[in-house]
């Protein structure tokens, strides 16, 4: 599924890899997270080889992946508990992270009371609960309506900007890509390997209508398919 | 809720009129056939001893639902955690279904005896697979990502069993028991028909032998009246137990 796949993020990082669907990229983070072994290869961390789960990585998905039996509370609560943290401070914590991100009114809702853009701020919230420095996001807005995302992706930028977590960002949207990061991977299709590697020197924040990032995006589009069509061919 | 139960309401009502009219149409004997009213009168004037007897049926329904829910579960539990268990034990929870109760209701008379503990064994065994069957169900029905998302978190077996697996296995469990505390009616009242002192087993055989047809009914009548108020009761429970199953989308 994967090949030659050589991938590399600076602490603080911002780096997208955009890919084609179904090019492996959800195969890639649970390499990354020690959910699956790799048959050759290493993830390293710091220099050092991961092996298993190591507990470093925060992780999200296009799926909220809410308890439907919990509170948004007790949702983001999550991490804390299983980590066995200090309640009263996790809990003081959550409802400021949820505050910042408009949840305030919604502390004791079930997930199912809340629409789909309230339930992924709250699968963010869970997930910088978890204080990990390397937050592995997999596509997380892919499922989210065009306004309700480009309002998360800079809710995102907001909270790395304050973090400085090393962010990992899977996507297969090109705009998403390089309104966010500093650096994209393209992937081709399977096996996975880097096609091409950019850098995204463009200050925050950023503007689609931008005259360097158009240009981007059109290098960009212009890899993608043709990778696309000789798949297809 | 007045809205629902009003179509169930007339068609009882209506089946008990025709009823009624063919017993007095035709002159059927009260042996063959009582009325309605007559089952009625005879509820009313016998009203102490269905008491007595009914609350030893509840009793021994009550204990053999407890019995086999938590054994049940327990069982799903290690069976989910252990596929050697699984693997083991499925074709003989699946092939004891195959046994007919009645066959074994005598053996457990004679092991247990005549009183309650034998009829508690009989539910119990009735009530036991749907329990089983729908516990291993729900575990297994847990989001594939969610564990995944868990695991990252580096949740123990035991935290992720406890936080994931049992809540995502609750809606199936809960319909288990729907189906368990309805049925355990039959192990009780078999159980009863082998050998008791007491219950309105005990009861319907004695009123048969002696032609009392309107108290066969009421005893019936006792019995279903039974099943079908457990069953509101469990669908309480559910819903005190998943209130999240029940709520309406908030607005913003």
């Amino acid at each position: 599924m994967l090949d030659g796949l050589n991938l590399s993020a600076a602490s603080g990082e911002f780096i997208s890899v955009l890919g084609p669907s179904g090019c492996g990229k959800s195969t890639l983070f649970n390499l990354i997270t020690g959910l699956l072994h790799p048959d050759a290869g290493e993830i390293c961390l710091n220099g050092a080889r991961l092996l298993g789960n190591p507990g470093v990585f925060a992780y999200m998905q296009q799926k909220d992946l809410l308890l439907p039996w919990r509170t948004v509370l007790g949702n983001v609560l999550l991490g804390p508990e299983i980590k066995r943290q200090p309640k009263a401070a996790a809990q003081a914590e959550a409802m400021h992270l949820l505050d910042q991100l408009g949840l305030k009114h919604f502390y004791h809702s079930y997930p199912s009371q809340l629409s789909g853009g309230m339930r992924q701020r709250a699968a963010l919230v869970r997930t910088l609960l978890l204080k990990k420095q390397c937050l592995l996001l997999d596509e997380p807005f892919g499922a989210l309506d065009a306004m309700t995302r480009s309002v998360m992706q800079s809710i995102l930028l907001d909270i790395w900007r304050k973090w400085q977590q090393t962010i990992l960002l899977v996507t297969h949207d090109v705009e998403e890509a390089l309104l966010l990061s500093d650096r994209i991977y393209v992937l081709t299709t399977r096996p996975a390997r880097v096609k091409k590697e950019i850098e995204v020197p463009l200050p925050h924040p950023r503007s689609i209508t931008d005259i360097a990032l158009v240009r981007l995006k059109r290098e960009l589009l212009t890899t993608l398919q043709a990778d696309l069509q000789q798949s297809f061919e | 809720m007045v809205q629902r139960s009003f179509l169930p309401c007339l068609l009882l009502l209506s089946g008990l009129g025709i009823w009624e009219a063919a017993v007095h149409l035709y002159a059927i004997p009260h042996y063959i056939l009582p009325a309605p009213s007559a089952i009625a009168i005879t509820m009313v004037e016998k009203r102490s001893s269905l008491a007595g007897h009914a609350l030893v049926t509840l009793q021994e329904m009550l204990l053999g639902f407890g019995l086999a829910a938590g054994s049940g579960m327990v069982l799903a539990i290690l069976m989910f955690e252990l596929p050697v268990l699984e693997k083991a034990l499925y074709p003989y929870v699946i092939g004891s279904q195959t046994v007919p109760v009645f066959a074994i209701a005598p053996l457990l008379v004679v092991w247990f005896g005549y009183g309650i503990p034998s009829k508690v064994l009989m539910a119990a065994v009735i009530v036991f697979f749907p329990i089983v069957l729908n516990t291993l169900d729900g575990l297994k029905s847990t989001d594939a990502d969610v564990v995944n998302l868990l695991q990252v978190m580096q949740a123990s077996r035991w935290q992720l069993l406890w936080k994931v697996h049992l809540p995502s296995a609750l809606p199936f469990i809960l319909s288990g028991a729907k189906i368990g505390i309805s049925i355990s009616t039959i192990g009780a009242v078999i159980g009863e028909w082998v050998g008791s002192k007491a219950g309105l087993g005990r009861l319907m055989l004695d009123a048969n032998s002696q032609l009392q047809v309107s108290l066969v009914f009421a005893a019936i009548f006792c019995l279903s009246l039974m099943g079908l108020g457990l069953f509101g009761c469990m669908t309480l429970v559910e819903r005190w137990m998943m209130p999240w199953r029940y709520l309406k989308p908030r607005e913003a």
